[in-house]
């Protein structure tokens, strides 16, 4: 079982077979979306028609054959209003949830207060609890919110209306535990002398904090951005429940596929891959200096 | 020593905290508890009462909705558990330097596409004009187009493969702190393949294990994309009825009281394992 | 007034413990004094006191004359080489070294300088722009040092810097270390449980035990002059004999020895009664082995051969005085006879190389 340990030649086979299956059960379903992006034709299935890159640049005017014009995804204004919803959400998701992971990650790894076991369960709590259950009770809670006050009071509270600050505030619901575990786990191994060296050479708590520990947490604060934005951007089933009239791209898509499938959704999904893969790359490099 | 300074900067940092969670998480499912015991009974009337539950449990298709997404789940995370191990196993302790980061790079890979793209990938390949019934025609096997979707195997098939990445890599992190002299001690000591591994990597691997299986359990019990595009007419999903409640029928208030019913599954489920695991939640997750 | 550092009736406890209880110094200007003390002795909270990480229960601190009690750390002119050296790993060599500097406003060219300076006094000329993490663990030590040292503070205070270096690294450090001191002529104060490292580099060395200063002296003093039986103990190999006094005759007590022995030891201080136990200390290289060559004046101890520790110009002989064991220096010139084990010899010391203390505990 370990490299110690001998064993069989059969069993070594066996075992590479399984590894083998194994990387191509997860491999083709993304290769075979990938490339069904480039096949010229206008359904993803086989046969192979030949390679083209209409399924991003064309743009929707009638081919010379006379055949209904094909439109990419380039030309797409919906599927492109809803990836910029997306980055937008993602934006502000990322941006409150890495704050927020900061705040929390010094709370429990740095202070000491009653309550803390407590208060760290809560923390925890959003991880199991399922996304859609998230997203309803937000939306029960502020949208209901905003309908009492409309009955009562007749003032309309749009913000808690569907909508992007109703999505954005549930993915920061389970996006800031994620990033809270990640920022606190490297905090985790800071040597807090390291601060007090600080001190002892003339720095002020505040400066000791932004030259010494800051620099420190750097690659998990990166880390835990990627993760939120790809996280943000990728998620669907607390999303659905939240969004309004302006869809994000995962919802978008989803209505597209339940119309059928078109290799234009294969283009937005190589170019969803090959964006995560870049931010997961650079992400990556930068850690790794 | 409490100085008021210090005083001061836990209230700064224990603040965003409290709002995150009070506003965020407390309050909102305090409602949706409140909110699945109101029976409405006209348009500004309404009264306490437990008809959605009553509803959950005299119409069949609603607890057998419940019970099969349960038990369906459960499968899924146990076989995601088996296909894992060993892939884990061998990242951790057969593969070396850079096969082994780049393996564990290969298992990161279906991260970098949204659920709803994994299972767009299983469509194009399983379904009647798809990849698989293509090339079965092509060699001959089948004589006409075969349909692989919409059926529950379809369902099981892309709900593994959406939590293989969350079981793999707490498995991978635990086993690789794990010192093999306990393994070579477990075989000197008279042990067979089967003992060592059940009485010496399994315990020690056992944080990792429950922590993968939670996440797993917990998305696949929450998933709704893969159930809904992949799954037949008979296989509904709980998720889905949520989602119908709330969407389709406006109807909050039985939207709310499945929402109740499925979280308490979840913790119910979820407590249960960690209590015969031996395992706590802050052990296994943080 | 020419102290750097002067406290008085420093205190600090932890709920009914103590840590640093009552304890008083004076550190002249240009002093290498050192802490010496098992862990668990208040070492480190007395100089996290100083540092100003902690604050005194009761006390004074004050540095060249200066009351610092209530300045913060970041405002006393002392700097600090840390157990683990604390070096910044997010900054290179040369911001490390700066990181002092530039809180105090200094410009960068100015930097610069004052870095490839101090980098050249401590043996590292050039090595600005490495990283901390690749420079060996000699290195790493002498670029903490240079950290502090670049601002010229009033005291620098170390906290068992060489603990993680390796044995022979060690040595080697210790001797630099005095250097450095002695040219930087800066005021250190060094604290440690390893009695080498106080004994060669100080000038002073404080034995510190629950939460008190047993004894402060130079080194040699300290080890022929030891003013506590812990000191006795503590401060190099000791044998420790015990009886019962039977009478003091000008500064030489006489100990009847469990075993019947009748010998003679030094008695520094203290109130003694004849007829109480004692305690007698004498050191292995004073102890002189054969038996026929008894001298006048000579207390001399029956033991019995266990065995010879073979370890070059420290080899020593175990034995058997009775339940106890007794360590002896084997000199390596020739000049100790064989000593096959089990035979009886006898162990021979000038009383007045001997010290003599009032059992611990009756």
């Amino acid at each position: 079982m370990i490299r110690s340990v001998p064993r069989s030649r059969l069993f070594d086979a066996l075992y590479m077979v399984y590894l083998v299956a194994f990387f191509v059960y997860l491999a083709l379903p993304l290769l075979v979306t990938a490339v069904f992006a480039f096949n010229d034709a206008p359904f993803p299935s086989l046969p192979w028609q030949g390679f083209t890159l209409d399924w991003y640049f064309a743009d929707g005017s009638a081919s010379a054959d006379g055949s209904a014009g094909r439109t990419g995804l380039f030309h797409d204004d919906g599927l492109l209003a809803a990836l910029w919803v997306s980055a937008k959400i993602a934006f502000w998701v990322t941006l409150v949830s890495v704050c927020l992971g900061c705040v929390n990650a010094v709370l429990f790894e740095r202070l000491h207060f009653r309550g803390k076991e407590f208060l760290y369960l809560l923390m925890l709590l959003p991880l199991v609890i399922p996304g859609v259950i998230l997203g309803v009770s937000i939306l029960v809670f502020y949208s209901g919110m905003a309908n009492d006050v409309s009955a009562a009071w007749g003032i309309e509270l749009d913000l808690f209306r569907p909508g992007m600050t109703l999505v954005v505030m549930g993915q920061v619901t389970f996006i800031a535990t994620l990033s809270t575990l990640v920022i606190a786990a490297r905090l985790r191994k800071f040597d807090p002398q390291l601060e007090e060296a600080a001190l002892n050479l003339g720095a002020t708590p505040l400066v000791a904090w932004f030259t010494v520990t800051l620099p420190w947490l750097m690659p998990s604060i990166f880390g835990a951005a990627a993760m939120a934005f790809l996280m943000s951007f990728e998620n669907f089933n607390t999303t659905v429940m939240l969004t309004g009239s302006d869809t994000p791209l995962t919802v978008a898509l989803f209505n597209r596929l339940r119309e059928g499938s078109t290799p234009v959704l294969n283009a937005v999904a190589l170019l969803l891959m090959v964006g995560s893969a870049l931010l997961a790359a650079l992400v990556m490099g930068r850690s790794n200096k | 020593m409490k100085s008021s300074a210090s005083r001061l900067s836990l209230w700064l940092l224990l603040t965003p905290f409290l709002l995150w969670i009070v506003l965020l998480v407390l309050l909102p499912h305090l409602q949706m508890v409140r909110v699945s015991f109101q029976v409405r009974e006209s348009w500004d009337t309404i009264a306490w009462g437990v008809e959605q539950y009553q509803n959950f449990f005299t119409e069949s298709y609603y607890w057998r909705t419940f019970l099969r997404t349960g038990v369906m789940s459960l499968f899924t995370t146990f076989l995601t558990l088996i296909i894992a191990f060993p892939i884990a196993w061998y990242i951790a302790r057969l593969a070396r330097g850079r096969s082994k980061s780049l393996l564990f790079m290969a298992c990161l890979i279906p991260f970098w596409a949204s659920e709803l793209v994994r299972t767009y990938g299983w469509m194009i390949l399983l379904r009647e004009s798809g990849l698989f019934s293509s090339w079965l025609q092509a060699l001959g096997w089948v004589d006409g187009p075969v349909e692989m979707l919409y059926n529950d195997v379809a369902v099981i098939i892309g709900l593994v493969y959406n939590g293989l990445l969350f079981m793999v890599v707490p498995l991978v992190t635990t086993l690789d702190g794990m010192d093999e002299n306990l393994v070579e001690a477990g075989y000197d000591l008279g042990g067979g393949h089967g003992t060592v591994l059940r009485e010496i990597v399994v315990p020690w691997a056992m944080p990792g294990i429950v922590s993968g299986c939670i996440v797993v359990f917990m998305l696949t019990l929450g998933s709704y994309l893969t159930p809904v595009l992949m799954g037949g007419k008979d296989s509904a999903w709980f998720t889905e009825q949520i989602f119908t409640q709330f969407i389709t029928r406006f109807n909050w208030e039985q939207g709310a009281a499945l929402g109740v019913l499925l979280l308490v599954l979840s913790s119910v489920i979820v407590w249960m394992g960690l209590k015969i695991s031996g395992q706590s939640l802050r052990k296994v997750m943080g | 007034m020419d102290s750097d550092l002067f406290c008085e009736g420093l205190v600090r406890r932890f709920g009914a413990n103590a840590a640093v209880d009552h304890i008083s110094l004076d550190v002249p200007a240009g002093t290498f004094f050192s802490i010496l003390g098992p862990s668990g002795c208040g070492k480190t909270t007395l100089l996290r006191l100083l540092a100003g990480f902690d604050k005194p229960d009761e006390g004074e601190i004050h540095i060249r004359g200066q009351r610092m009690n209530d300045v913060p750390p970041n405002r006393r002119p002392v700097n600090m080489v840390f157990q683990h050296l604390a070096l910044f790993p997010t900054m290179s060599v040369g911001d490390n070294i700066g990181y002092g500097l530039k809180r105090r406003k200094v410009t960068l060219a100015e930097r610069r300088k004052r870095i490839a300076r101090v980098l050249e006094q401590v043996g590292l000329p050039g090595l600005e722009n490495r990283d901390p993490q690749e420079l060996s663990g000699g290195q790493r030590q002498r670029v903490a040092l240079a950290r502090c040292l670049v601002l010229e503070p009033t005291l620098l205070l170390l906290d068992e810097p060489l603990g993680a270096l390796d044995l022979k690294l060690r040595e080697q450090m210790k001797v630099e270390l005095k250097h450095l001191q002695k040219q930087f002529g800066t005021t250190f104060v060094y604290i440690t449980h390893d009695q080498s490292e106080a004994m060669v580099m100080s000038d002073r060395v404080a034995v510190m035990r629950d939460g008190r200063f047993d004894q402060v002296a130079p080194p040699e003093e300290l080890y022929r002059e030891p003013a506590t039986p812990f000191v006795a103990g503590f401060v190099g190999d000791n044998n420790r004999l015990s009886g019962a006094l039977v009478a003091i005759r000008d500064n030489l007590a006489e100990i009847r020895l469990d075993d019947g022995a009748l010998v003679q030891g030094r008695v520094v201080a203290g109130e003694l009664e004849i007829g109480q136990r004692a305690e007698l200390f004498i050191r292995p290289e004073s102890l002189v082995l054969s038996a026929d060559r008894v001298g006048p004046g000579l207390s001399v101890m029956e033991a019995k051969v266990r065995t010879t520790l073979f370890d070059g110009a420290n080899s020593r002989l175990e034995a058997e005085n009775g339940s106890r064991l007794v360590y002896a220096r084997l000199p390596q010139d020739g000049s100790a006879p064989r000593l096959p084990p089990g035979s009886a010899i006898g162990l021979a010391w000038d009383p007045a190389l001997a010290r003599v203390f009032g059992a611990e505990n009756p």
